[in-house]
């Protein structure tokens, strides 16, 4: 019972970082219908930027994970720009390829000015802490509290400004959008810059459990695809879900079947999901 | 019909070149390369295929080159079969794991299936990674036999290897052609350019699909055989991602969806990354760019470019002779109404 119960507190952990990754791809393909296989090199950028703010620059770890979130951001508005915007019209083989170029360079990229090897990230909340039997490291929860809070500021953000709801218009309709006077070129930036945001911060808090190498995003990028395909592809609230439910069955997975193999049960889900349903969990009609 | 000559007359170069090749440039680490990139162009074909010509992004072919490449190494050396009985089987094999994952996948469209590949191709090394017992791992497979001899012919040295990968790439190319020039090959071009459109005129799309897909694992898993008997050592690694990017840089660069394409951007980049030895895995730095930026500013890549500058001087010809033909026209014209007028003088 025991076991389960800190199984569950893993999946919860894990379920958060995926969640948060998940969200910024759901938001580029819900807004601007592009499947972002770069996303998993903005996740990596950000690990390595925030590690590179503390051991550098000497920062504190939060201060560090901010200035991280705005590089990535900006990273992502350079990327729309300079890439996806004059792809906007080319066929939807285009976009797919030019993402993976850019993944390649970005990997390259960090082999070449941090190094191939694992690096560690120190984190001030490493202590352990006992609630009720259970033991759990600060770190943990900070990344099950601040993801939380993320999502409430995000909702917000989407609900109760105006800029978040000319994300939500183009999201629903591009042309309307830009016929009722939004600047579609600025939200599209603006998208692309909570995205990159988001990674960065995803990457920042999973870093000190995890490790810090080039080829960090590819699992992780994966999975947030399996993620949004389980959500409904551009689906807010089905990217929080769906990365919570990866993250538990990933965890029971790894206790109960076998560890060799947890990575496997993200992309067996998957190959269930479109067997039976080849649009994917609740997609929108008509798409 | 010189038309015809003056395109064949680059083929049978290019053919005479890479048979001679081994006695023009009579050295190991030459010919191990061309031969190599030999076997990344039979895999190329089969990706260029499904991606250039039916207009799907499979991102699974890796994952089928290292199917072929495991299947033939397990059946050699686990099964202990005969070397050519396996090579068939594997490709067989291959094939038939390819239909059930094209019967799965080909009902998804755009987005998700280039995802849903993937994933599968994501599966597939994760397999081999982790199954010990069967592929070895992490530590990788060792001790695959060369190719068995054909009666009087052996394949132990790299000569011999060497012209035994340039019969089958010749072989697919070959085949390649009879498809794409066929109507099923049409059929396909029809898929890519409006899929709901060929369905209306009554194609079944998903048959073609299908037999598209089984057909571009088929070129890519004997790619992968090819590779096993001629390095003769595996590891998961070439069933990773990253091969098939080099796989799509390879077929952008040459011109996706042409038949002289894949040879093309093969050796041309096989050759660039010789050359920039230095970068060694930094090269990604530099072809990372190139390909994005190939796709933004010159999708058809170089056979591609070089096909539409063709049809452009074609055009501009044609126009110029139409224009010879007009001027002809109006001189015979004349002379008729010239001789009419004689005529009727006399």
């Amino acid at each position: 019972m025991e076991l389960l119960i800190q199984q569950l507190l893993n999946g919860l952990t894990v379920g958060s970082v995926y969640s948060l990754v998940a969200l910024g791809l759901t938001l580029v393909y819900g807004i601007l219908h592009i499947p972002n296989f770069a996303h998993g090199a903005l996740y990596m950028m950000g690990g390595y930027v925030t590690l590179t703010m503390m051991n550098q620059a000497g920062l504190p770890y939060w201060l560090a994970i901010i200035i991280s979130m705005i590089v990535i951001g900006l990273l992502g508005v350079l990327m729309e720009r300079l890439v996806f915007y004059p792809l906007r019209d080319a066929p939807p083989l285009h976009d797919k390829i030019a993402a993976i170029g850019i993944l390649l360079f970005l990997e390259a990229f960090a082999q070449f000015v941090w190094g191939a090897d694992y690096q560690t990230m120190a984190t001030p909340y490493g202590n352990v802490v006992n609630v009720l039997g259970l033991t759990l490291t600060m770190q943990r929860v900070l990344i099950i509290v601040s993801t939380i809070v993320i999502m409430i500021l995000l909702y917000f953000f989407l609900k109760k400004t105006f800029i978040g709801a000319s994300i939500i218009a183009m999201s629903q309709n591009r042309e309307g959008a830009n016929l009722v006077g939004i600047n579609t070129n600025k939200v599209a930036m603006m998208t692309f810059m909570i995205s990159g945001s988001l990674a960065a911060l995803a990457a920042s808090l999973a870093s000190p459990i995890n490790l810090v190498f080039p080829g960090m995003g590819h699992l992780v990028i994966l999975k947030a695809f399996v993620i949004i395909i389980l959500g409904g592809m551009g689906s807010i609230p089905g990217a929080i879900i769906g990365g919570y439910i990866l993250g538990f069955s990933e965890s029971l997975g790894a206790t109960y079947i076998s560890n060799d193999y947890k990575d496997i049960i993200a992309f067996v889900i998957l190959v269930i999901i479109l067997t039976v349903k080849p649009t994917g969990l609740f997609a929108k009609e008509g798409q | 019909m010189t038309e015809v000559l003056k395109q064949k007359k680059w083929l049978i170069l290019a053919i005479a070149f890479a048979l001679v090749f081994p006695f023009l440039i009579p050295n190991n680490y030459y010919l191990h390369m061309m031969t190599i990139s030999f076997i990344w162009m039979i895999a190329v074909y089969g990706l260029n295929l499904f991606a250039g010509y039916t207009g799907y992004l499979s991102l699974a072919h890796a994952g089928f080159f290292a199917i072929g490449a495991y299947t033939l190494a397990i059946l050699t050396v686990k099964a202990g079969l005969h070397f050519w009985l396996a090579f068939v089987l594997s490709c067989l094999i291959s094939c038939l794991i390819g239909l059930l994952v094209g019967l799965v996948a080909l009902r998804t469209k755009e987005h998700f299936f280039a995802i849903y590949t993937l994933c599968v191709g994501y599966i597939i090394y994760l397999v081999i990674d982790k199954w010990d017992n069967l592929t070895g791992g992490v530590r990788g497979f060792i001790g695959i036999p060369a190719p068995a001899n054909i009666g009087p012919i052996s394949f132990q040295t790299p000569v011999s290897q060497y012209y035994l990968v340039l019969f089958f790439l010749l072989l697919v190319v070959f085949v390649m052609y009879r498809i794409i020039y066929s109507l099923t090959g049409r059929t396909y071009i029809a898929i890519r350019n409006s899929e709901d459109l060929a369905l209306a005129i009554g194609i079944s799309t998903m048959k073609n699909k299908l037999t598209s897909f089984v057909l571009s694992v088929f070129f890519t898993s004997l790619a992968g055989a090819l590779y096993a008997s001629f390095i003769r050592f595996l590891g998961p690694d070439i069933s990773y991602i990253s091969v098939m990017f080099d796989l799509l840089t390879y077929l952008l660069v040459g011109g996706i969806g042409t038949m002289a394409g894949p040879v093309v951007g093969t050796l041309l980049i096989t050759f660039l990354s010789q050359q920039l030895q230095f970068l060694q895995d930094y090269r990604m730095l530099i072809f990372g760019p190139v390909l994005t930026l190939l796709v933004i500013f010159y999708p058809q890549g170089i056979v591609g470019g070089v096909i539409r500058w063709r049809a452009k001087q074609a055009e501009k010809s044609s126009n110029r002779q139409a224009q010879t033909v007009r001027t002809a026209n109006h001189f015979v014209a004349a002379r008729h109404s010239g001789n009419e007028k004689q005529v009727k003088e006399g």
